[in-house]
């Protein structure tokens, strides 16, 4: 049986998601200071990092930017078995610092829960704000996003995948029914 | 590619893939060590008995700081305290442990094979944590992380193993992990101390004079003498040890100049490594440490999601 | 008058090179004729038409254990083993607790087997007090009441001097000394043998030199003293090699080779298998290669099982601290046909192997059928196949490295002096 496919953003889209974002951020953190950008793997990470360079583009700041892998804070290692362990890379202290979490895809809100202890453990930041590129519902914990790109109604069954062409840039988002 | 191991018996029963992976997840790990807090939760709830029925300062105490750091709850039994001076089996000792609910057991044994024996006979993980003369598999594992860190790959290394080889599981494991991820390896040590056919465990050379296998080496690695192990048959004294197959200023200058020195630990300065060496700037013998104990987090993490990756 | 018959089977007794479907007719336990068509009135018949009909089998190296260690095995459980082995006879060792070093032991075991024993039962005394390797025992008493050989099985004597003096007692009362034949001082602390299987384990290895350095010396002995040598379980290239050129140079020596020892090499250790744990241990492919051409060309006289019987506790354990030895006589006849079927030996010599050839070596006067004889009677069905199930195994141990084994040929009926001591339909 053939998997409908729908895609729910292009590059443009996305190009556009992201700048709008970028504006939220600053706009509502009132400019880049003490700001810091913490992508999630695999995937927002990327998204990170094109957050990070428009909000260089726009504000001429450069924001710190790291990287956190949740592998290690999963609640599922009975149920998955161990999943590769990516490296986590917060190259700066987060004490203090509003951080952006940022993510592709919300769903359940685990990944942002693993991701929150993750951070806490390297730090004390005064706020952790969430920014994803989709968000897609079904939350099982009491957590929500500050920064959406885009809401997208689902069910269960189905998917969400983001495209990344060679280079590591996101190209399309899709929704794939069973 | 998922891990399919439930124990860790030995490299003998690792692939290259298995090795990458255990390398890679520990090299994650390794930054926990660096952090204010180092602590996660990954482990939280399980139990890891470290069973030492044979004296081991360092690698329990890297166990053990392994699992604690993964959050799991670590207890130590070792030969002294346990009921083993009582005259019990090793299988009734491992059955009261594993009544106990326990997820790993991490033993040391001066038997060789002690691991296998216990994997037959309970339903827990074992891990090897060195038996007898045969394996130890987490030290070659942190031997080999440790020269890819330094290196930045296995593949092509020339690496000599100068000692005791007959009674050295360091040894033995180091030949099948450098063999799977296509190292050479040069041996040396006393004829004494040269067991019978072991070319044939790997891509293995012997050498009767330390200095040939040192010669153009990337990597130099001392085992230790074992003082208290070694009767009078086998060597006739450490000062003449020292002096055929001790490391020193002058023979590591037969070494390429980038080489790197290993050692397991603990070390007897003078004897098989002069002070000059062990302190120098090509040792790596603390870094050795270090990522012990990443690899032992990397090994208790992969072999407690194996039932989950077993099952479908 | 009790009479019985053995019918219709291809009866091979190489003692009197026969090989001929005949029956045979046993009165009173004794062989009284064989030929065709042999009738008799109210005899019991066995048909053993298709079968093979052979001597009774003889295994001169048993540890029955008893007296001392019956939680192993002891006369009774030793012997129905044997007799479900298709063995009649067993000559057993003397490292029983107390050691069979005097009469009173000897008698113990004679007069138990007697009474409870399933087969015939020759004791081997040892050649010192204690197996301690000191002082000789009263070897002239020790045959005259019934002792068949002398030997310190399983603890050689290590002083050169001590075996010189035990053979030259030894040899005018007809008493063959058999020797467990190792250097002890280069067997050390060895639980397998030396080579790249016990390197890989991290095991310490017995090097093959420790048995040939033994068996050259006990050799060169007998050569000396002309006392008549029985070496045992002979398991490298080395020692088959000393016993071949002895017996041409006319050393009055013999030799065994052990089932597990022609069937198995250092292989089966892996695993740490303690029932691949023996002394002599197993040994490389190449003495293994050995040990067959020795069976085939003559120089090995006998297959003897060195059946070992330990408690599962004794073996269930690590491979260092394990005990040494495994069961073999009810696997031992399967094992020889298949070196038939492999075509390292004919039937003839398998049969051989298995009884006048060992009853010679410790002279024993068993291993025929000749008319006149006790009538110890093996029926064979070459082609049974059956699978070893340790358990199932008469002995009280079940220590067998075979256990689970697809086996092909088996003793269908053991009869001991005309009576019918094992029946595998019973």
């Amino acid at each position: 049986m053939a998997k409908a496919e729908t895609i729910i953003l292009n590059q443009a889209g996305i190009t556009r998601a992201i700048t709008r974002i970028a504006h939220e951020i600053l706009e509502i953190n009132r400019g880049g200071e003490g700001l810091a950008l913490v992508g999630i793997r695999t995937g927002g990470d990327t998204l990170a990092k094109l957050i990070c360079q428009r909000i260089s583009e726009i504000e001429g700041v450069d924001v710190p930017l790291g990287t956190v892998d949740i592998t290690m804070y999963r609640d599922d290692l009975a149920a998955r078995g161990s999943l590769p362990v990516g490296k986590t890379e917060i190259p700066f202290p987060l004490d203090d610092k509003k951080v952006v979490l940022v993510d592709d895809v919300l769903f359940t809100g685990r990944t942002i829960r693993a991701a929150m202890d993750a951070l806490m453990d390297f730090g004390r930041p005064s706020c952790i704000q969430l920014s994803v590129l989709i968000d897609r519902g079904h939350r099982e914990l009491p957590i929500r996003a500050d920064y959406v790109g885009r809401n997208v109604p689902t069910s269960l069954e189905e998917q969400i995948e983001l495209l990344f062409d060679e280079d590591m840039v996101p190209v399309e988002v899709r929704l794939i029914k069973p | 590619m998922a891990f399919r191991h439930k124990h860790i018996l030995g490299i003998e029963h690792l692939s290259a893939e298995d090795i990458q992976l255990i390398l890679d997840t520990a090299e994650s790990f390794k930054e926990i060590n660096s952090r204010d807090i180092k602590k996660v939760p990954t482990l939280r709830g399980k139990t890891i008995i470290n069973a030492f029925f044979e004296a081991s300062t360092r690698t329990r105490l890297s166990f053990e700081i392994a699992g604690k750091r993964l959050s799991a709850d670590s207890v130590n039994i070792s030969g002294s305290t346990s009921s083993v001076v009582k005259g019990e089996t090793l299988e009734d000792t491992a059955k009261n442990i594993e009544a106990m609910a326990p997820d790993i057991i991490v033993i040391r044994h001066g038997h060789s094979g002690s691991p296998h024996y216990l994997a037959e006979r309970v339903g827990c993980s074992i891990i090897n944590a060195g038996d007898g003369a045969h394996e130890h598999p987490s030290q070659a594992l942190l031997d080999l992380m440790t020269m890819r860190e330094h290196k930045g790959s296995i593949k092509g290394l020339e690496v000599a193993i100068v000692g005791d080889i007959t009674h050295s599981r360091v040894a033995r494991s180091n030949i099948y992990a450098l063999t799977r991820m296509g190292a050479r390896i040069r041996l040396a040590g006393p004829g004494t101390m040269i067991p019978a056919g072991i070319e044939k465990m790997g891509d293995v050379t012997v050498f009767n004079d330390l200095r040939d296998a040192i010669k153009d080496a990337d990597v130099v690695m001392m085992l230790r003498i074992q003082l208290e192990r070694q009767s009078k048959t086998l060597l006739p004294s450490l000062r003449e040890y020292a002096r055929y197959f001790g490391l020193n200023q002058e023979n590591l200058k037969l070494a390429r100049p980038d080489a790197i020195v290993m050692h397991p630990g603990p070390m007897n300065r003078g004897v098989e490594i002069s002070s000059y060496v062990s302190d120098g700037e090509q040792n790596v013998i603390l870094d050795q440490v270090e990522n012990g104990v990443a690899v032992r987090m990397a090994l208790l993490y992969l072999v407690s999601g194996v039932d989950a990756i077993l099952a479908e | 008058m009790e009479k019985l018959i053995i019918k219709g089977g291809r009866v091979i007794d190489p003692a009197q090179n026969l090989d001929e479907t005949l029956d045979i007719l046993i009165e009173n336990g004794v062989v009284v004729s064989i030929g065709g068509g042999i009738d008799a009135e109210d005899a019991e018949v066995i048909d053993a038409t298709g079968k093979l009909v052979t001597p009774g089998l003889v295994d001169i190296h048993v540890h029955l254990r008893d007296p001392g260690f019956e939680y192993k095995e002891d006369i009774a459980s030793g012997t129905r083993s044997a007799v479900a082995g298709g063995f009649t006879s067993v000559a057993c060792m003397p490292n029983t607790k107390p050691v069979n070093d005097n009469h009173t032991i000897t008698s113990y075991i004679l007069q138990k087997a007697e009474k409870e024993g399933s087969c015939r039962v020759f004791p081997i005394a040892s050649i010192t007090k204690g197996m301690a390797g000191e002082s000789l025992t009263e070897m002239g008493e020790l045959k005259e009441i019934g002792c068949c050989a002398v030997s310190d099985d399983g603890v050689p004597v290590s002083n050169s001097e001590m075996m010189r003096r035990a053979m030259e007692y030894a040899r005018p009362f007809g008493l063959a000394i058999v020797t467990h034949a190792e250097d002890l001082a280069l067997v050390g602390s060895g639980v397998m043998n030396e080579g790249p299987v016990a390197t890989e384990l991290g095991l310490k290895g017995i090097p093959w030199v420790a048995e040939d350095a033994a068996t050259v010396r006990d050799v060169m002995l007998s050569e000396l003293t002309g006392c008549r040598l029985h070496v045992c379980h002979v398991s490298t290239k080395g020692s088959v090699d000393i016993v071949r050129q002895a017996k041409r140079r006319g050393v009055p020596v013999t030799c065994e080779a052990t089932p597990h020892h022609f069937s198995l090499t250092e292989e089966a250790v892996r695993g740490y298998n303690t029932n691949a744990k023996m002394n002599p241990p197993l040994r490389s492919e190449e003495d293994r290669q050995a040990v067959l051409a020795g069976l085939a060309d003559g120089t090995i006289d006998a297959i003897a099982t060195d059946h070992a019987p330990h408690h599962l506790d004794e073996k269930n354990v690590e491979f260092n601290i394990a005990m040494n030895g495994v069961v073999g006589l009810e696997t031992a006849l399967s094992l020889s046909l298949q070196l038939v079927r492999d075509g390292v030996i004919d039937l003839h010599r398998m049969i051989e192997l298995l009884t006048c050839s060992p009853a010679r070596a410790l002279d024993l006067p068993v291993g025929t059928l000749e008319i006149g004889s006790d009538a110890d009677v093996t029926i064979i069905d070459p082609d049974l196949k059956w699978t070893v199930d340790a358990q199932q195994l008469a002995s009280k141990s079940k220590n067998t490295p075979f256990d689970g084994w697809e086996m092909q040929g088996a003793a269908v009926c053991t009869v001991v002096g005309g009576k019918v001591m094992f029946d595998i339909a019973k």
